[in-house]
């Protein structure tokens, strides 16, 4: 027998979107970032791995990546947040207009992204076929491309989407301040690597 | 776009919609399409858990068959029954497929089925993508198995150690198709641990506090928290296996100051959790079974749920002492022995409970319960065998060798299999609206149990004999001839048994017993529902007040109301006091999680020939999600923007 009901209360009421911890997506979202983090550090882990078959870090004859173009590229990086954290707050005002000019300035930083990575693997001063040293550069450095390409595309999508007629649904507002959260995480998770890539095989040198 | 209609516009259920009219519009509302397109598009968390489970299944009898033919060769000394490079195929494609295509897929699949049942909504969170990972786990399995028929098969061993596994020493794709699909099975379990965690965490039903999750939820949260944090090892490491052997990394080469410990302690960290994420899950089904059988509320609610929180954490903490013959520092022996010794503390402590709530209780001994009680006393020998073999002098012994077989075949088999079957059984009303026979069950249960102790109760005499593992044959004069027998003929009643047990589901699930909503007097949220769930779940949102809610409302169950009929819509609520917070959409069924899993697979296949691949195949990849995201046109207008 199927129980009978009794109505206890009205869930009609209820809004139908809500921003943060309130949103079903912004826990995926967090697993996502856990997933992924975690993947970062078992990477990491393998480059301190790595590093203890080695009498000198960088093992000679290679020497330490180019410092000029890492740093460059952390520093777009970092820049990036500004519009990336005015297009959050957009967001959750629901400030259309705003988000969508900041969404088109957070896509054109891409390229300018893409394009410095490029030079961080040919100032890379070794290649992955090089020995265990080199493969673990080249990992880092493909592993986070991977990261902040992919968050640059979904960037791309959402300009895209919120251009048209479905910029006006609350939800796809939430998805913008989610979509801008996710780029902070890109930033955090390259600067340590930015400091095994760059700084630790100077500093041990 | 009518931004001033008012939330009162909109179809709703309540007490002027109940009953058969509010059970037509809902079944409107949340069925598919009928034909091939509706079932390569569904996003019914109870669809896409039965498939997955069928599947994990067909992957049992595959794994199955493939233990029968080890124990065939084995059965007597010298046999020539299957040569050396075959049998290296045979078991590793045992292993693997046991561990990656049926113990973890079996427990994801029956927590999809399960779990929105249990917490009273109306659909799995991000349903989409649980749609994509059934598919993914498909084109893994599907992988591994073609290129064994076609003599590429993985013969490395279940975990591929380098530099056996690297390219020096196994040259050929087999090691590169077993590299290929642990990626397709951890993306879809992954994906799986997401959706169960977001379920768990805003779609309980309102009241459905932390503290009053059914313990089952309790055990899947553990799990999916376990697999969101192991299984990003084996995916790297896997990923570092495949570019050492496709594009001349050197991760595993020690010639180039790689190494192949790396390897170990990657693959370790997965693996260890993973044996977790195997048998958590079936702690759950042991406390639900329990409970109901027993006819009282789980004594030790709160220790099982420490003990369950207590494992998950322990769990990494072990994975070294599967390396304990690899050499270690002296306090490296010293710690992993500690902790290897101290999970079996959280164990004791939920046998403990089960044993108390079945004192106190009435139990009925039916079929689900008598899975239990093989369950317990079969792991309670598989966990003493594991303490012994957390002692290291003793593993250094026995390590390699059938004792150790022995051993992780009476945890997993005895600590997963057993409860699984039992909530196959318990739980059969829910995916077929039918009861299994009991009496046919009974058989089942007593041939496997006896089979089972036949068949494995040798291996640790053969093992502490100096039996080794993943020989292909050994010498008469040996003393091993007799056990290795009897432990062939215990295998084969073992295979009976499970055929007997799929006879009888296969049987019951078209002339059983027709069972009504709750055919066991139990006490969780999913006997609320009919026997087998309409496509949205429960009729009104359950409220909760306590552990037991059918138990404690059995005259009329506390609902909510209020929700849109027309539309996919269910309740979301707060994360640790479940307080009613926002009306959510439901992804409607769409084609592309299936698109984006072909797109996925041509993607992966064809990374085992070319790296360029990944390059290429991300295209149609980012089209195809891209697809699957942009927003639907809705059918009924949408509410307001800003509320």
């Amino acid at each position: 027998m199927m129980p009978k009901p009794h109505f206890t209360g009205d869930l009609a009421p209820l809004p139908t979107h809500g921003f943060g911890h309130r949103s079903t997506t912004w826990w995926g979202i967090i697993a996502f970032f856990l997933i992924e983090g975690t993947g970062f550090v078992m990477a990491i882990a393998a480059y301190f791995f790595l590093m203890n078959q080695e009498q000198l870090w960088p093992p000679p004859p290679f020497a330490p990546p180019d410092l000029l173009a890492g740093t460059l590229f952390t520093l777009v990086l970092l820049l990036s947040e500004i519009p990336n954290t005015m297009a959050k707050h957009a967001a959750e005002h629901g400030e259309l207009r705003k988000l969508r000019r900041l969404l088109l300035v957070h896509a054109a930083v891409g390229p300018i992204l893409i394009g410095l990575r490029a030079w961080e693997f040919a100032g890379a001063n070794v290649l992955w076929t090089d020995n265990a040293y080199g493969s673990i550069i080249w990992a880092l450095l493909l592993l986070h491309a991977t990261h902040f390409i992919t968050d640059w595309f979904d960037t791309l999508v959402l300009a895209g989407l919120m251009h048209g007629p479905h910029g006006v649904e609350g939800r796809r507002f939430v998805d913008c301040a989610e979509n801008a959260m996710y780029w902070r995480f890109v930033w955090l998770a390259w600067l340590p690597m930015y400091i095994l890539i760059y700084w630790l095989p100077r500093l041990v040198a | 776009m009518s931004a001033k209609m008012s939330p009162s516009d909109h179809l709703r259920d309540g007490p002027d919609f109940t009953g058969e009219p509010l059970h037509e519009a809902l079944c409107k509302t949340w069925s598919r399409e009928p034909g091939l397109w509706g079932w390569l598009s569904t996003t019914d968390h109870k669809e896409v858990g039965r498939r997955y489970i069928v599947t994990a299944f067909v992957f049992l009898i595959l794994g199955g068959i493939l233990a029968l033919l080890i124990r065939a060769q084995l059965a007597t000394p010298e046999s020539g029954l299957i040569d050396p490079d075959r049998y290296n195929q045979i078991f590793t494609m045992h292993g693997t497929t046991m561990m990656f295509l049926f113990a973890v897929p079996v427990m994801d699949a029956m927590a999809v089925f399960l779990i929105p049942l249990m917490l009273g909504t109306r659909n799995i969170a991000f349903p989409r993508l649980n749609a994509f990972s059934y598919f993914v786990y498909l084109a893994g399995g599907i992988l591994l198995w073609v290129a064994f028929v076609l003599n590429v098969g993985p013969d490395a061993g279940w975990f591929s150690y380098v530099p056996l596994a690297g390219p020096e020493f196994s040259p050929g794709k087999r090691v590169d198709v077993w590299a290929q699909m642990v990626t397709f099975t951890e993306i879809a379990a992954l994906a799986v641990a997401v959706e169960i965690t977001a379920t768990i965490l805003k779609q309980r039903a309102p009241g459905m506090t932390l503290a009053r999750m059914p313990l089952f939820v309790w055990a899947m949260l553990v799990v999916s928290l376990m697999v969101i944090f192991s299984m990003p090892a084996v995916t790297l490491a896997s990923g570092m296996l495949l570019s050492d052997r496709l594009v001349g990394t050197h991760f595993f080469n020690s010639f180039e100051y790689g190494d192949s410990l790396l390897w170990q302690h990657l693959f370790w960290f997965f693996g260890h959790p993973e044996v977790y994420i195997i048998f958590l899950p079936a702690t759950g089904f042991v406390s639900e079974i329990v409970q109901t059988f027993s006819r009282r509320s789980i004594i030790g609610y709160s220790a099982v749920v420490l003990a369950l929180v207590g494992t998950g954490l322990l769990a990494f903490g072990l994975w070294v002492h599967h390396m304990f013959a690899t050499g270690l520092p002296r306090l490296g022996y010293a710690f992993y022995t500690a902790a290897s010794m101290a999970v079996s503390i959280p164990a004791g402590i939920q046998i403990f409970c089960w044993i108390a709530t079945i004192w106190d209780g009435r139990p009925r001994f039916q079929v689900p319960m008598l899975w239990v009680i093989g369950f317990i006393i079969t792991f309670v020998i598989g966990g003493l065998t594991g303490v012994m073999l957390a002692s290291v002098p003793l593993d250094l012994q026995l390590h390699d060798t059938f004792f150790v077989v022995a051993h992780f075949h009476y945890v997993l088999i005895g600590g997963a299999v057993f409860p699984l079957l039992g909530a196959i059984t318990y739980w059969f009303p829910k995916f077929t609206g039918r009861l299994m026979s009991e009496g046919t069950g009974k058989l089942s249960f007593w041939l496997a149990f006896i089979g089972f102790q036949v068949a494995f109760f040798p291996m640790h005499f053969l093992g502490i004999m100096g039996m080794p593992r993943r020989v292909y044959t050994y010498q008469e004069g040996l003393g091993w001839d007799t056990l290795n027998l009897v432990s062939t003929i215990g295998a084969f009643a073992f295979a009976l048994a499970l055929v007997i047990f799929l006879g009888n589901a296969l049987v019951s699930m078209r002339s059983g017993r027709e069972a009504d909503a709750n055919p066991w007097g139990a006490s969780g949220l999913e006997w609320a529902a009919a026997s087998p769930p309409a496509p949205y779940n429960h009729a009104h949102i359950p409220a909760v007040d306590s552990r037991t809610p059918l138990w404690d409302h059995e005259e009329a169950l506390p609902v909510m109301h209020g929700l849109r009929v027309e539309e996919r819509e269910l309740v979301v609520t707060t994360v640790i006091e479940a307080k009613p917070d926002l009306r959510d959409p439901s992804a409607e069924p769409t084609i592309w999680p299936f698109v984006s899993s072909l797109a996925v697979t041509a993607m992966f296949v064809s990374s085992i020939f070319t790296p360029w691949a990944v390059v290429v195949g991300a295209i149609p990849v980012a089209a195809a999600l891209t697809a699957w995201f942009w927003p639907k046109d809705n059918k009924v207008t949408p509410e307001p923007v800003i509320e």
